[in-house]
């Protein structure tokens, strides 16, 4: 298991490091890179080689999902109509990574445009799941899962709307966090829901989640959804954290242990977390939440909804894909965007744009909303009485490549984590043991509004007792 | 203009949409440059050029002058307000969706008083970004073009959207409204009004209905009204065409219509079936907009006082000529330096400032300016000087030209060997040698011939080098001559 730790504490140059993992790369079967960044990467990597770097992280290699900027840089959201797009300015998460020392080595499959739960929807073709070549990695962040779990590279970016650092982080047995809505700047990430979307570390412990938090969270003042608030720096230690747990309530929200909805085996393995946790002396809490279902179906809503405005801007007339056969302006854009998109991303761009027209808004997109402040207020509720929630973070383990053809019962297996998106609240998926297959199982642990030090805590607390 | 002949049994009702592009340093949610360029995309950045992965950041400054106009036009400032998303597609709209206001918008219920007293209603003003240009090859529209290129300098740059309450009852009105609205918004310098660059815009809704019923017509929308005339002219051809239609059996349909300035014509552009669904939704990216109290009452401290009441003041106050009040309000800088002037001037009266600045004053800024050096207390002070006699009129205008920069004009005055020389028992001795010099002018005068008093005159004037006071030169002169004064 490569650590960003085992990396800092490499004797081996960083240009070694640097070549190494490229050709590597070169010869991986999971189909989980999908460009490499070979002369940003070779030029920092001498840099750190030749200086005496104070950067804390500096020339620790790390993974990109494909739906972020980098100056000069090809970025096209695993879209046919992003190619050969090459991104004039960097995202601000990937800035600071870079401040901080760390060497973008590549670009990761992902879901066209981040739409999908298993990584199938990319124009680059699947991602193979490095426990089981015959599953699917997750997604729509399968990619950055992938190349963290095949050991390829010590961490990497993903971004969450519905899950998609979670469920593949779940899928892959590896750490994914989401951080709070509003912790890390989305500028430079290329949109699929705005109010839904947010950047966040993957990588194979919490501690080095928690470092990567660190280091890509705070204000941004080019991203108006960013919040003042100072960014916890942690410094964790496995004795601690499991010392913490004593005392800690934690609420198990009981329709996420109903074998109607969740595998029973990975009912199992959240049992089997309740009770170590209890026998740490955390407080178990069942909890009474409502509106999984419901929480679907509002993300399905909303998320459509805002996926089809933010996806208008790619209409072949200054960047990406064109259609240049069209012989009108009309028929250009048309054709670029029948042909650019994929059907999945096609399917939510004509959901969005429904229940946003004329006759239909309030219908759904208004009741979405407020079925969205229902949400809000029942974990603004819970958080009275629980530090943190756990429950599975999907209801079953890596599914087999082409197994969910049913678009709705792919929306499905995201009903654990999407909740959380709606009310911006911050989660984490750590590994929790595995089902008889070896498939690797999820544990997700929500926490409070920007208590992501709260949550990394328990999250390692939890991580120390399992290991 | 009361409608004659068949028209005269309508009512012409009216409401007007003014979209004015606010003079911000940058555009209303990216950094680029808000102001024009020679060259095509030149002012563009990461946001205005609908960048993937680019986000609004909201321009305060914009915001600022948004609320600054809404209270000049008597609006109620909202304390909440939301930008939404209007979504079409066309490739001067770089994001697919034009970032606007839509059920909330920050400004509300307004109004502007015509000359005649009569007050036209303003519903709302919402902020909003405009959309970039099209520039269509080997053919001034798109029909016949070879190609079109997009060019985006326009794209983002702030507009407010003025809406009025069809209140408007005559094309007259239609167009004093929009001149009042132009006049306030460039007074309070929030835009430079350039209508032919198209910083200040206006559509027309349209319609028409029996006189004596209240009922609304079904309207129609006019665009492309780039000028008082044009809209004028606009109205009064949507009137007759409305009431033509209705006349002859016809229903009237509602739809936009492009106003041609050649012709002073009206035609269809799309019908309400074709118009747009914009699927408006709040904007994600941003938040709500929140004005406090304190701001908006620190933004109406900053207001300046509006062009009607400095009008009225002007007139009962200071009894200032009606051409020149109106030539201070036209130029907002002009309009400064009197109050400056006033400020610091002590004998001057306030007619006799205002009409130097807007005659030898305005005219030196347009043929001089940026090279003149005069500060408000130059003029203060030579206004004084001439108006005590200690200066003549063309002293001070050679005075005003010749000043330099870090000199004063009494210092340039002093520095000339002083002011008007008035003292007689100085003057007798330069007439007296003058008229030594010429005694066949002299001749003349005592002749009768008064006139030839004005070639002795100059002669003096030459002898001291133009501070001679030219009254009293003549007074001397005549009575020197034996001639009644």
């Amino acid at each position: 298991m490569n650590t960003i730790t085992s990396y800092l504490n490499s004797n081996q140059g960083c240009r070694d490091t640097v070549d190494s993992i490229l050709n590597t790369i070169r010869s991986d079967e999971h189909n989980a890179v999908v460009g490499t960044y070979d002369h940003l990467a070779a030029q920092l990597a001498d840099y750190y080689d030749a200086t005496q770097s104070d950067r804390p992280f500096a020339g620790v290699p790390i993974a990109i999902k494909d739906n972020l900027c980098i100056q000069n840089e090809l970025v096209t959201c695993g879209s046919q109509i992003l190619s050969g797009y090459h991104s004039p300015y960097t995202a601000t998460a990937v800035q600071k990574l870079l401040d901080a020392g760390f060497i973008p080595i590549c670009r990761t499959n992902m879901d066209e445009f981040a739409m999908g739960s298993s990584n199938e929807t990319s124009v680059y073709g699947p991602v193979k799941n490095p426990v089981n070549p015959t599953r699917v990695p997750g997604g729509s962040s399968g990619g950055s899962a992938a190349v963290v779990a095949a050991n390829l590279v010590p961490a990497a970016l993903g971004s969450d709307t519905g899950g998609s650092i979670r469920q593949p982080a779940a899928f892959c047995g590896i750490v994914g966090l989401k951080p709070t809505y509003g912790r890390v700047s989305r500028y430079g990430l290329v949109a699929f829901a705005s109010s839904l979307d947010q950047i966040g570390p993957m990588t194979h412990t919490v501690s080095d989640a928690a470092a990567l938090f660190s280091v890509i969270a705070g204000h941004d003042p080019s991203d108006a959804t960013t919040i003042e608030k100072p960014v916890p720096k942690l410094t964790l230690n496995t004795e601690q954290s499991i010392q913490s747990l004593a005392g800690k309530r934690i609420g198990v929200p009981t329709a996420l242990l109903s074998d109607s909805v969740i595998h029973p085996e990975i009912i199992q393995a959240i049992r089997n977390v309740l009770d170590q946790l209890a026998n740490a002396g955390a407080d178990i809490i069942e909890l009474d939440m409502q509106f999984f279902d419901e929480a679907v179906a509002t993300y399905y809503i909303l998320a459509p909804a805002e996926a089809a405005s933010n996806l208008s801007r790619f209409d072949g007339v200054r960047y990406g894909y064109r259609n240049s056969q069209a012989q009108t302006m009309q028929t250009m854009m048309q054709t670029t965007r029948e042909t650019g998109f994929g059907h999945e991303v096609k399917r939510r761009i004509m959901l969005g744009n429904y229940v946003l027209s004329s006759g239909y808004y309030d219908a759904y997109y208004g009741k979405a909303q407020i079925m969205r402040g229902e949400l809000c207020q029942q974990y603004t509720k819970v958080f009275e009485s629980v530090d943190a929630i756990v429950s599975p973070t999907t209801p079953t383990t890596a599914f087999e490549l082409g197994a969910h053809l049913d678009p709705l019962q792919m929306y499905l297996a995201d009903i654990a984590t999407i909740p959380v998106n709606l009310a911006g609240v911050p989660a984490i998926s750590i590994p929790c043991g595995t089902d008889s297959q070896q498939l690797p199982i999820g544990l997700q642990i929500t926490g409070n509004w920007f208590d992501e030090a709260g949550l990394l805590t328990i999250a390692h607390g939890i991580e120390g007792l399992l290991s | 203009m009361t409608p004659s002949g068949i028209y005269k049994n309508y009512e012409l009702v009216v409401g007007l949409e003014i979209h004015v592009q606010l003079d911000t340093n940058s555009k209303l949610f990216c950094c680029a440059a808000a102001g024009g360029s020679n060259q095509p995309n030149d002012h563009v950045g990461a946001v205005s050029l609908g960048l993937p992965g680019a986000l609004p950041v909201l321009n305060e400054q914009a915001v600022q002058y948004a609320i600054m106009a809404g209270l000049a036009l008597g609006c109620a400032i909202q304390e909440t307000s939301v930008f939404a998303r209007k979504h079409y597609f066309y490739p001067d709209l770089p994001k697919g969706y034009q970032i606007s206001q839509y059920d909330q918008p920050l400004c509300l219920n307004g109004h502007i008083q015509l000359s005649d007293g009569k007050k036209i209603g303003i519903t709302r003003i919402h902020m909003e970004e405009d959309a970039g240009k099209l520039v269509h090859q080997g053919a001034s529209g798109l029909a016949g073009s070879s190609g079109s290129l997009v060019d985006l300098n326009r794209a983002g740059i702030p507009l407010i959207e003025i809406v009025s309450e069809p209140d408007i009852r005559t094309p007259q009105e239609a167009r004093q409204y929009m001149e009042k609205v132009h006049e306030i918004v460039r007074f309070i310098g929030v835009c430079d009004g350039d209508l032919e660059k198209g910083s200040f815009r206006c559509d027309a809704n349209v319609s028409v209905r029996p006189v004596g019923t209240t009922q609304f017509g079904t309207r129609t929308e006019t665009k492309n009204l780039n000028s008082f005339r044009s809209v004028e002219q606009a109205i009064q051809h949507e009137f007759h065409r409305q009431v033509d239609a209705l006349l002859a059996g016809e229903t009237i349909v509602q739809q936009t219509r492009h106003y041609d300035d050649a012709t002073g014509t009206t035609t269809a552009l799309r019908t309400k079936e074709e118009a747009h669904d914009y699927r408006y939704f709040p904007d994600p990216d941003l938040k709500p907009l929140v004005v406090t109290t304190a701001t908006v009452d620190a933004i109406q401290q900053t207001l300046p006082e509006l062009p009607d009441a400095v009008r009225s003041r002007y007139k009962t106050e200071y009894a200032l000529p009606d051409n020149a009040i109106e030539v201070l309000i036209q130029d907002r800088n002009l309009y400064q330096l009197f109050n400056d002037c006033q400020a610091c001037i002590q004998t001057t009266p306030l007619p006799e400032l205002a009409k130097w600045l807007v005659g030898p004053i305005q005219s030196l800024l347009k043929t001089q300016s940026p090279n003149t050096h005069f500060s408000p207390s130059d003029i203060a002070w030579l206004l004084d000087e001439c108006a005590s006699g200690k200066l003549s009129k063309t002293m001070v205008k050679d005075v005003l030209e010749q000043l330099k920069p870090g000199m004063t004009a009494q210092e340039l005055v002093n520095q000339q060997g002083g002011g008007q020389i008035s003292d007689q028992s100085e003057l007798v001795g330069l007439v007296q040698s003058v008229m030594a010099e010429n005694p066949d002018v002299v001749k003349k005068i005592q002749d009768g011939k008064v006139a030839s008093a004005n070639f002795l005159m100059g002669q003096v004037m030459k002898l001291s080098q133009g501070r001679a006071k030219p009254d009293t030169v003549r007074a001397l002169i005549l009575e020197a001559c034996g001639v009644a004064v």
